[in-house]
């Protein structure tokens, strides 16, 4: 009895007096941004510091999806983040099948590689990759913010790892004993096995991907934008009338405020796994 | 039958020795073309005058790395990316493992705790900078507001350069402090429990317990979030791009960074020389840094371990 006491030290009442701060200091720049995102430029001069919403957030809103072409945007942000997604998660776990459970000469030094990879600041390759972009002619298009983000090094540490732990070798022999092709065992195996990795894998990457500003802001042309990079064109249009912003602010974060109500524990427990900055 | 059989087992160790090759191609292919590549031509690129308009020009040397190095643009880019990085990655440790401690202990509804912490990590950097310079706006900004009610007068956010770098310092660390906690949180959960029952028996308080056997244990995961907080740090770039509407880090660049720079090198300049040398220059500085960090953090560790 007195070891289950001491198994893990009783939650003082500052610890709750602590989180209780901390999460409004997290919840409040959301809050903020929505109540001056909801008031008329008038009101906020009036009272700039109270912490009462307006009742002008609709009218801003329509003003903002004018301003910048706000659902070019939104279409453009989903389509990418989704497709750099599902690009990432195929082609980590394809890696990482090869790599946990498949035999083959130079894997640990091909793995070790990868791992090292993972500290390359690749985004300082930027220069170049403009050029290539616009050899290819792709400047401005949306695939040349996609395939640069369509591999990860974390991807395939990450499937293999999971691959190994979630996905008996006795199971990949059966198969081939039976007879099936490597593709097969991939397919109808190893895929469903890595079901519950991949998804948190595929979270991860697209919020990443939605947040993401540096090379799509380089790379778009301002009629054809990403949400983070008409964020920005709302903020060269209307940096003195904080109204407009922060309510585009409220409007582009809404789609991920969503996602975490409904994946926000995956999210936790993604993290707590070992997940990496993205 | 026979030569049917034969080549079918032909065909299953082609299958058996190729496949993995197959597999791991995607990832190494384009991997190899859209990040490795790019980098290595940085260097090529940054040898040459080079334009973002007319291309190629004719091959100068190390002329692009002295002009660079010659201007005080640079120096002063280096100097507020450091400081910057300081102001965001030491607080966004303690705070991380202070948060991670009290999520540590018996709480009611941990879930909810958990993902108040993360909330900040699903808004945007560019989203978070906006609504950071409003709060730190020079004139009307909530903070301003709030130190006066203390009776401290104003201070220049966006005008000054150590308020700046503080402003977009806590834009980091608001963004990344919950996310660092639950990795913290993590490996607290993994310190076996006998050792806090050790210590509970030697008369060792809550704080005496936390310094010399949480801190000590978390050793290789502080190491982890630091090496990846500089690798990610020193290559800021969205909250000072949006610190204001020009995006030039500043009317004095006081608070213009490595990669702001580079961009403004490269992008309003149009010399992809010399943006190809700051982004080498800033890959050793990386690198450098990263080294120390970790050589650092290993060895107050495991000072802390005694």
């Amino acid at each position: 009895m007195r070891a289950k006491v001491i198994r893990r030290t009783q939650a003082s009442p500052a610890a709750y007096v602590f989180l209780i701060v901390v999460l409004l200091a997290s919840a409040f720049p959301l809050w903020w941004s929505f109540v001056i995102g909801s008031k008329d430029a008038a009101a906020i001069v009036q009272d700039p510091y109270s912490f009462v919403p307006g009742g002008h957030f609709l009218q801003n809103a329509a003003t903002v999806v004018t301003t910048v072409p706000f659902w070019k945007a939104l279409g453009n942000s989903i389509f990418v983040s989704t497709t750099v997604s599902l690009l990432v998660v195929l082609f980590s776990a394809m890696a990482g099948f090869a790599f946990a459970k498949l035999r083959f000469r130079g894997r640990s030094g091909l793995l070790v590689f990868v791992i090292a990879t993972m500290a390359v600041p690749t985004q300082l390759g930027i220069v170049p990759l403009f050029i290539v972009m616009s050899k290819l002619g792709w400047i401005g298009s949306l695939w040349a913010v996609i395939i640069p983000s369509a591999v990860s090094a974390f991807g395939v540490f990450w499937m293999t790892q999971y691959l190994q732990e979630a996905l008996p070798d006795e199971l990949i022999e059966a198969s081939r004993v039976d007879g099936a092709s490597t593709l097969r065992t991939f397919w109808s195996i190893a895929l469903p096995a890595v079901r519950p990795g991949a998804a948190m894998l595929g979270l991860f990457t697209f919020i990443a991907t939605w947040t993401n500003f540096f090379w799509p802001f380089i790379i778009l042309d301002p009629g054809n934008p990403t949400l983070p990079v008409a964020l920005q064109q709302l903020q060269a249009a209307y940096f003195v009338d904080y109204s407009l912003v922060l309510n585009g602010v409220v409007l582009m974060a809404l789609p991920l405020i969503v996602l975490f109500i409904f994946a926000g524990k995956q999210l936790v427990s993604g993290i707590m796994q070992g997940a990496v900055k993205g | 039958m026979a030569p049917r059989a034969a080549w079918r087992r032909r065909l299953t160790r082609a299958d058996e020795k190729a496949s993995p090759y197959a597999y791991i191609s995607p990832f190494f292919i384009l991997f190899g073309v859209v990040g490795l590549f790019p980098l290595g031509y940085t260097a090529w690129v940054s040898l040459h005058k080079w334009s973002l308009i007319g291309g190629q020009g004719a091959f100068v040397g190390l002329k692009n790395y002295t002009d660079v190095l010659g201007q005080p643009y640079f120096w002063n880019a280096l100097k507020n990316t450091v400081s910057i990085f300081l102001l965001s990655s030491v607080p966004q440790i303690i705070i991380a493992l202070l948060i991670a401690a009290a999520l540590d202990s018996n709480l009611r509804a941990r879930t909810f705790w958990r993902m108040g912490v993360l909330l900040p990590y699903v808004l945007a950097p560019v989203a978070v900078a906006l609504i950071f310079s409003d709060l730190f706006g020079d004139k009307f900004g909530l903070v301003n507001h709030l130190l006066g009610l203390v009776g401290i007068d104003p201070v220049q956010w966006h005008k000054e350069v150590l308020p700046s770098h503080v402003a977009i310092a806590t834009m980091v660390n608001f963004r990344w402090i919950g996310y660092n906690a639950l990795i913290f949180l993590a490996a607290m959960q993994a310190v076996p429990r006998d050792y806090y029952e050790a210590a509970l028996i030697d008369g060792a308080g809550r704080v005496r317990t936390f310094i010399s056997i949480t801190i000590p244990q978390l050793r290789a995961t502080i190491i982890f979030v630091i090496v990846t907080s500089t690798i990610g740090g020193l290559q800021i770039f969205d909250e000072p791009r949006m610190y204001d509407q020009y995006g030039l880090g500043g009317a004095d660049r006081q608070w213009q960074t490595l990669t702001l720079y580079l961009y403004q090198l490269g992008w309003t300049q149009k010399n992809f020389g010399r943006a190809a040398a700051v982004a080498w220059m800033l890959f050793l500085i990386i690198v450098i840094f990263a080294i120390i960090n970790f050589l650092l953090t290993r060895r107050i560790a495991s000072k802390g371990s005694r």
